[in-house]
């Protein structure tokens, strides 16, 4: 067996250490080993993008990386997009157009949402779907996150 | 869907990286890039490497730089980086597109252009599309570093000419003529998936309309990326009308050589081959301008 590493993440803006084998990936780490319960897995092999966060800026599949090669890192889980009680407009978008039923994509959806609209401050459906192609939602047939999308990409202007 | 138990080590220089590769036993050290393609496997199983040597602190290898008529990408680019650069736009538009077509947007964020190279998977955009502009690859090892063109350098389902003790550090692309048209027709299920067929075109036109110069080269059709060298012959010297376009097309269709599989038939493959390079044929051509 591999010997142990410690790898310290900033999660959320807390600093957090913990020892985990080479072969944890991250999405375990966070999940499991932290204790950071919006990481959701889905596939664990990178195809359905349950397990999205923020690392160092960018969306990543945490199941597509190891614990250790986070070492240093700062991450964002869905958990970090609220300010305490106050939802992220993306949130309260999703939450006021039905952008969920089981919510095991939303974490994912919601992280994937957010970067897209930093990059389309008003996307088109075009740019939607193509944006999050990358998230599996088995429920709500995607209808409805669309317009959640739109309207968290509005609420995101008039906020910012 | 756990990975086996494995070895980390965080590479501090290229000179680094190849001494690890090559001085593992067994020769089963694996280079980890964005991971997109190897944790999964790493996870399913089907890769139980010993080591792993992991080269994102490589920062030395992410760069986009154009030298006179090449432009040099490090092999840690991010495929993102790649798709978004003005550069790459500026010298081969065709890389361009061709990139927005790999995975998702989360996924280019990650995976870099030479993990896509190096892993030759047979229906990647990356490998078809640098043996469509002629690229050359460079290997480093134990002896240095050495250049293989692009098509030379896919052997065979997920083999490439880099040894086990090798690395690889940069890519090469020839900057194309002005007058070129370029043009990415892809067949996927979704949009992000990898393809089931792909075309991948560039015609150059001359002042007088006639075609100087003509790539294609197809992914998804056969084990490794393939040129469709007689179709670009039709097309070279040629007006670019509907008439040699459709037999090119059919000359295009004629390489590819793939299997049965759960996704196609294989003459389902090679009759999209057909209509994908007339698609990007005509849109390579109006993209130099010329009417068809
Ligand atoms: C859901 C999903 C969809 C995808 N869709 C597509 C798609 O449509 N088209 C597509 O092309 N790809 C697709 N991919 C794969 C993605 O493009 C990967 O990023 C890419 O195949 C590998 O790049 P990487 O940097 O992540 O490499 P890694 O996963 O780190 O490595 C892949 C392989 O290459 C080797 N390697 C990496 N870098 C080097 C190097 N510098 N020298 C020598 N060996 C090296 C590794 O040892 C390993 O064997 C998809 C992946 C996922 C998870
Ligand atoms: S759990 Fe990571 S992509 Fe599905
Ligand atoms: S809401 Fe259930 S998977 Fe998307």
């Amino acid at each position: 067996m591999a010997s142990k590493v410690t790898v310290t993440v900033t999660v959320n803006g807390r600093t957090l250490s913990a020892e985990c084998e080479p072969r944890r990936t991250l999405a375990d780490f966070l999940r499991q080993t932290l204790g950071f319960t919006g990481v959701h897995l889905g596939c664990e092999h990178g195809v359905c993008g349950a397990c999205t966060i923020v690392f160092n800026g960018a969306t990543a599949r945490s199941c597509c990386m190891l614990a250790v090669q986070a070492d240093g890192a700062e991450i964002t889980t869905v958990h970090g997009l609220a300010d305490g009680e106050t939802l992220h407009p993306m949130q309260e978008a999703f939450w006021d157009n039905h952008g969920l039923q089981c919510g095991f994509c939303t974490p994912g959806m919601l992280l994937r949402a957010c970067e897209l609209v930093e990059e389309f401050p008003d996307p088109t459906e075009e740019q939607i779907r193509e944006g999050i192609s990358g998230n599996i939602c088995r429920c709500t047939g995607y209808q409805f996150i669309v317009d959640a999308i739109r309207d968290g990409a509005q609420r995101m202007r008039q906020t910012s | 869907m756990k990975p086996a138990s494995v070895e980390y080590h965080k590479a501090t220089s290229i000179a680094d990286a190849v001494d690890v590769l090559s001085s593992t036993e067994d020769e089963d050290a694996k280079v980890l890039a964005g991971g997109q393609s190897l944790v999964p496997m790493l996870s399913m199983r089907l890769a139980r490497p010993s080591v792993l040597v992991d080269i994102n602190g490589l920062t030395d290898l992410d760069y986009i730089r154009r030298d006179g008529d090449w432009l040099s990408i490090g092999a840690l680019t991010r495929s993102r980086a790649v798709e978004k650069s003005a550069a790459v736009r500026d010298a081969a538009p065709l890389l361009s597109e061709a990139m927005g077509f790999v995975g998702h947007a989360t996924i280019r964020n990650r995976g870099t252009i030479g993990g896509s190279v190096a892993h030759a998977d047979p229906a990647a955009e990356a490998p078809a599309v640098l043996c469509a502009l002629d690229a050359e690859l460079v290997i480093t090892g134990p002896a240095g570093a050495r250049t293989v063109g692009a098509n030379d350098f896919f052997h065979g389902f997920l083999t490439t000419a880099v040894g086990p003790d090798e690395m690889l550090t940069e890519i090469r692309v020839p900057v194309l003529p002005a007058g070129t048209g370029c043009a990415v027709e892809e067949l996927a299920r979704r949009h992000g998936d990898f393809a089931m067929v792909a075309v991948f075109a560039a015609v150059t036109v001359g002042d007088d309309g006639r075609c100087t110069d003509a790539r294609l080269a197809l992914a998804g059709t056969n084990p490794t990326p393939v040129r469709a060298r007689e179709a670009e012959a039709v097309l070279v010297g040629s007006g670019l009308t509907a008439e040699t376009i459709a037999q090119a097309a059919q000359a295009a269709a004629g390489v590819t050589n793939s299997a049965n599989d759960i996704h196609a038939p294989a003459e389902y493959r090679r009759d999209m081959a057909s209509v994908l390079t007339r698609r990007a044929l005509r849109r390579a051509a109006s993209d130099a301008n010329v009417v068809v």
